[in-house]
């Protein structure tokens, strides 16, 4: 009986947690892009944003991508090779970089790197009271801080998206017509035909909510920090997990309302 | 020009004020006095509209600090400057910046303009030319000053200090107090100053409030609370360690 109880009341509390959480980030999506649009615009604190959320992150997306391709066409290589049909390893590893593998790594790798800084920086504003500050200005912490963060990572997102497709396409490419004997143009190609134009508008679309997630989740949980050092690591790391979580949920969701729409 | 009546808050399952009731009046400076965790950083979180009571109303210039919208909200904010206890200075700005952040955020203020406004702020809490340096660089007691120069930069009608004196060298402290002094005279605010520093309570307190278990047990001035017959009181201004101030692990309970 106590068991069952206790179940169930931590069933409760954990669902409260949930919806709490979801209620929060809701709300402060609706405010983020509110403010966004409601106030005067400042260009400069976006472009800042988009300058450190997108083009600090080339080297990592480039490196990540470019291995990725080599990972990938090597591995695909194993099989087709066995069937004799080496050539699509271009088709392959061009639909999935762009549909799935180069929107997923891109998300999980900006999360990483710029989801946990936006919540160690706006966590340790909240801990040393500069959040307060802000409000004692007159200054709305969700339009100054949030705005043009969820902006960036939406702008953001989706290019590097592109690039990182790239970039894993001509690491596949290297392996293929270096080490497997594939020609250059035939591997172009192959490329070309595999890949429509709703290929890249399903796997980049979904990037642009990608970007708000990531956003939304990392200033929500620099705004939630409770004590000092401690909770701005443990948030930092909440940040980046849930992140991920959503993110692979999002993906989920799109991939499965993309296979119905476009069929 | 401040009025707070039965104001009541609870934060992490604790009353932190209890029915608190103060009158401050315009031009002078009011000094509350408590314990450390006792609410005063949360009292003056109210006064500025950080935090909403529970219960209970502030009145800031006759106006209902939390029924008001947003935008007379902030109208209000901006006649007054909080020096916040660590600073809370921008890190990711320049001290110039963060002098300046006010101004920058409300007013279009030609570039010349902003940067004699700045400068002039510096010079008030005498730390001018340092407006290049990042916080970072700053000591504990310059970033206090920072922060004021920073409240100062808007010309507000009312100061808000949040530990001003704590945690600096005593000559140090001796300076912030003179400070605070001499911009009541030169600007004709009305300052708040929060403390658990007597010295400084003394010295630039027109009146002294203590702050006890979510009230203000005692108001006066200097010399009345000096002369006060509350043994609570008694206790906290003279800094003895008997007396009925003792518990402090099951009141933080
Ligand atoms: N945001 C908060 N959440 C939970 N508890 C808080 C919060 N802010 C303050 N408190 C609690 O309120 C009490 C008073 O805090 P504070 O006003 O900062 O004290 P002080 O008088 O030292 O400035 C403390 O016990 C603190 O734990
Ligand atoms: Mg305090």
């Amino acid at each position: 009986m106590i068991s069952i109880e206790k179940f169930f009341i931590n069933f409760g509390q954990k669902a409260m947690v949930f919806f709490y959480f979801f209620g929060g980030m809701t709300t402060l999506t609706f405010r983020g892009f509110y403010l966004l649009f409601a106030s005067p615009f400042k260009k400069d604190r976006i472009f800042e944003q988009i300058k450190k959320a997108g083009f600090d992150s080339l080297p990592i997306v480039s490196l990540v991508a470019l291995f990725i391709g080599f990972i990938f066409a090597l591995q695909t290589a194993y099989f087709m090779q066995r069937i004799g049909s080496e050539i699509y390893i271009a088709s392959l590893v061009a639909l999935s970089l762009v549909r799935e593998l180069g929107p997923v790594i891109t998300a999980l790798v900006v999360a990483g790197r710029v989801g946990a800084s936006i919540t160690a920086e706006i966590g340790t504003m909240q801990v040393t009271e500069q959040i307060d500050a802000l409000e004692t200005f007159a200054t709305n912490p969700i339009q100054y801080l949030v705005a043009p963060r969820l902006l960036a990572l939406c702008i953001v997102l989706p290019l590097l998206t592109l690039y990182a497709d790239a970039v894993g396409i001509f690491g596949s490419y290297l392996i293929c017509v270096f080490k497997l004997g594939i020609s250059s143009a035939m591997y172009l190609n192959v490329t070309r035909e595999a890949l429509l134009y709703k290929d890249l508008f399903t796997g980049t679309f979904k990037t642009i909510f990608f970007g708000m997630i990531i956003a939304i989740v990392s200033c929500y949980e620099g705004f939630n920090v409770q004590g000092g050092a401690e909770g701005v690591g443990k948030a930092t790391m909440q940040s980046v997990v849930k992140s991920f979580i959503l993110i692979i949920v999002a993906d989920c969701f799109f991939t499965a309302l993309f296979y119905f729409i476009f069929p | 020009m401040i009025e707070i009546k039965d104001l009541s808050k609870s934060l992490g399952g604790r009353r932190v004020l209890n029915g608190l009731n103060l009158n401050i009046e315009k031009g002078i400076t009011c000094v509350i006095i408590g314990r450390s965790g006792c609410g005063k950083s949360v009292l003056l979180k109210h006064i500025v509209g950080i935090l909403k009571p529970d219960s209970g109303q502030v009145f800031v210039k006759s106006e209902e600090v939390n029924r008001l919208n947003d935008r007379q909200l902030n109208m209000l904010r901006l006649k007054m400057g909080m020096v916040f206890q660590g600073g809370a200075l921008f890190d990711s700005m320049t001290v110039a910046e963060n002098v300046g952040f006010g101004l920058i955020e409300h007013d279009h203020l030609t570039h010349k303009d902003l940067l004699r406004r700045i400068e002039d702020s510096l010079c008030l809490v005498g730390l001018s030319g340092i407006g290049n340096l990042m916080p970072s660089e700053l000591s504990g007691g310059m970033k206090k000053r920072v922060s004021l120069a920073r409240a100062l930069c808007i010309r507000p009608e009312i100061i808000l200090y949040d530990e001003p004196t704590t945690g600096v060298d005593p000559i140090t402290a001796d300076s912030i107090n003179e400070l605070i002094m001499e911009l009541h005279d030169k600007l004709k605010v009305t300052s708040i100053v929060v403390t658990h520093d007597m010295t400084s309570a003394y010295k630039v307190g027109d009146r002294i409030a203590m702050l006890y278990h979510g009230r203000i047990i005692a108001e006066g001035t200097p010399q009345d609370i000096q002369k006060t017959d509350n043994p609570v009181v008694h206790q906290f201004i003279n800094g003895l360690a008997k007396g009925p101030i003792t518990e402090t692990v099951e009141h933080l309970k």
